[in-house]
């Protein structure tokens, strides 16, 4: 199964398997990683399963859709690298992403 | 004080439906919600997204969901009580007291949490020192436009709300805009009116730039803001009005004394019952093994919740099932000429 690596805001890494077709939001509320709320559940309409993807692997991943970018708008601190994790699909090309936790999600 | 046999804690559509069945089985009911619409989330953040899995409904949206429930009740005389939120559930003998924000009080066997991921709430800047500048010259809603004539606003958000105060405010202020990219998600003539302003120089528009920092010891003087190349500004600035969406806090849920993990609230599946008697938890904020967060799940969680109200509102009765296909009493309630 793909690794994927949440590193905290205070810099705690938790490296976990999760299962290909999960979301990277869904394999951090599985698995209770700390600083991913999701409170709407993955439906891109709140804004707060942002993650912050290290450059190289930002542009690897499938381009955000408009509803995204719209809901980034909103999260806290967006950055150029900012993504909702629930519309991230783990998969096989995906073993190794690591996402950074923004210090809060609200 | 005002006496009703359930309180509903959210105006969403499991608490709508749950005033339904309250109402068939002749208990009256008053629904509290934070926001100033019905509809809950289904309302606020995607009426217009269709829903597939309603029974019985092939396909609709949020608001069409929400119009059919709200028609649903034309029949019974609900009280709504919008923008106000629940502050206090407190035990007097029997019954449960109830407070809002607004100074409403009510007095009931029954309160039915309704309430999905807690009560709406603006979305705030991250910037710290905003929080002494709150609700004086930082705001997240305009109550008065007056407060701005003649004043500088500054204006943060990329939406429909920022668009269109930039656009009225420029008319007696001078306004900033200020979005973190170049593209705005409101309404196009709204963006196309904000580009021509902003050509006539009626609006400072500042597109990739965030709040860094607010300047000002009593009074808010300027604010700095940063582009994504860390280059920074410096504006001054009488008001800053923020349009970042609203998010959901669970807020004074969490002090009334019920079993809370992870923002939900631990219920029975006979009652939908919490720990405390009389007290209720349906739809996406209760938590039981196997509950699935679907709109029918709330349902049916209302239908079986309003049975136990039954129960504590009318002690000495004994509460019979009947069908709507069937039953005089209940077509008499929903106004049904035989």
């Amino acid at each position: 199964m793909p690794k994927i690596t949440y590193i905290e805001h205070n810099g705690k890494n938790h490296t976990i398997e999760v299962a290909n077709g999960l979301s990277v939001m869904e394999g951090a509320v599985q698995n209770n990683i700390p600083g991913i709320d999701a409170d709407c559940g993955g439906s891109m309409a709140c804004a707060t399963c942002h993650v912050y993807v290290k450059e190289d692997w930002f542009n690897k991943l499938p381009k955000k859709e408009d509803g995204e970018e719209d809901m980034l708008d909103m999260a806290f601190e967006p950055k150029k690298n900012s993504r909702l994790s629930c519309q991230i699909m783990v998969s096989d090309e995906l073993d190794g992403l690591e996402v950074n936790l923004p210090e809060k999600q609200v | 004080m005002i006496k009703t046999d359930a309180l509903i804690i959210g105006a969403g559509p499991t608490g709508l439906f749950t005033a339904h069945q309250l109402k068939l089985i002749g208990l009256d009911c008053i629904i509290v919600d934070n926001l100033d619409k019905i509809g809950g989330q289904c309302i606020e953040l995607y009426p217009d997204k269709p829903i597939y899995d309603i029974p019985a409904i092939p396909e609709c949206t949020g608001e069409e969901l929400t119009n059919n429930l709200i028609n649903k009740l034309k029949p019974f005389n609900i009280k709504f009580h919008l923008s106000e939120r629940v502050d206090e559930v407190k035990k007097n003998n029997s019954n449960w007291e109830v407070k809002t924000n607004k100074g409403s009080k009510f007095s009931t066997p029954n309160v039915i949490i309704a309430g999905g991921v807690g009560s709406f709430e603006p979305r705030k800047f991250p910037v710290k020192e905003c929080e002494k500048f709150e609700n004086k010259s930082i705001l997240y809603s305009v109550k008065d436009k007056t407060i701005f004539k003649g004043k500088t606003v500054t204006i943060f958000g990329g939406g429909d709300s920022a668009l269109d105060w930039a656009i009225e405010l420029s008319k007696n202020s001078n306004v900033n805009l200020i979005h973190r990219r170049d593209e705005f998600r409101g309404a196009q003539h709204s963006v196309d009116k904000v580009h021509e302003l902003s050509k006539n120089g009626k609006i400072n528009l500042f597109t990739k730039f965030q709040l860094k920092m607010v300047n000002g010891k009593d009074k808010l003087e300027s604010i700095e803001i940063e582009s994504e190349d860390k280059e920074i500004k410096k504006l001054e600035t009488n008001y800053i009005l923020g349009f970042f969406g609203l998010i959901m806090q669970l807020g004074p849920i969490a002090e009334w004394g019920l079993n809370i993990d992870k923002k939900t609230v631990a219920v029975d599946t006979e009652k939908f019952e919490t720990n405390q008697k009389g007290i209720y938890a349906v739809g996406d904020i209760c938590t039981y093994p196997g509950k699935l967060k679907l709109i029918l799940s709330g349902f049916h969680e209302g239908a079986l919740a309003a049975r136990a109200c039954f129960k504590l509102a009318r002690p000495n009765e004994k509460y019979r099932f009947e069908f709507t296909t069937s039953s005089k009493t209940i077509k008499n309630r929903l106004g049904v000429k035989e």
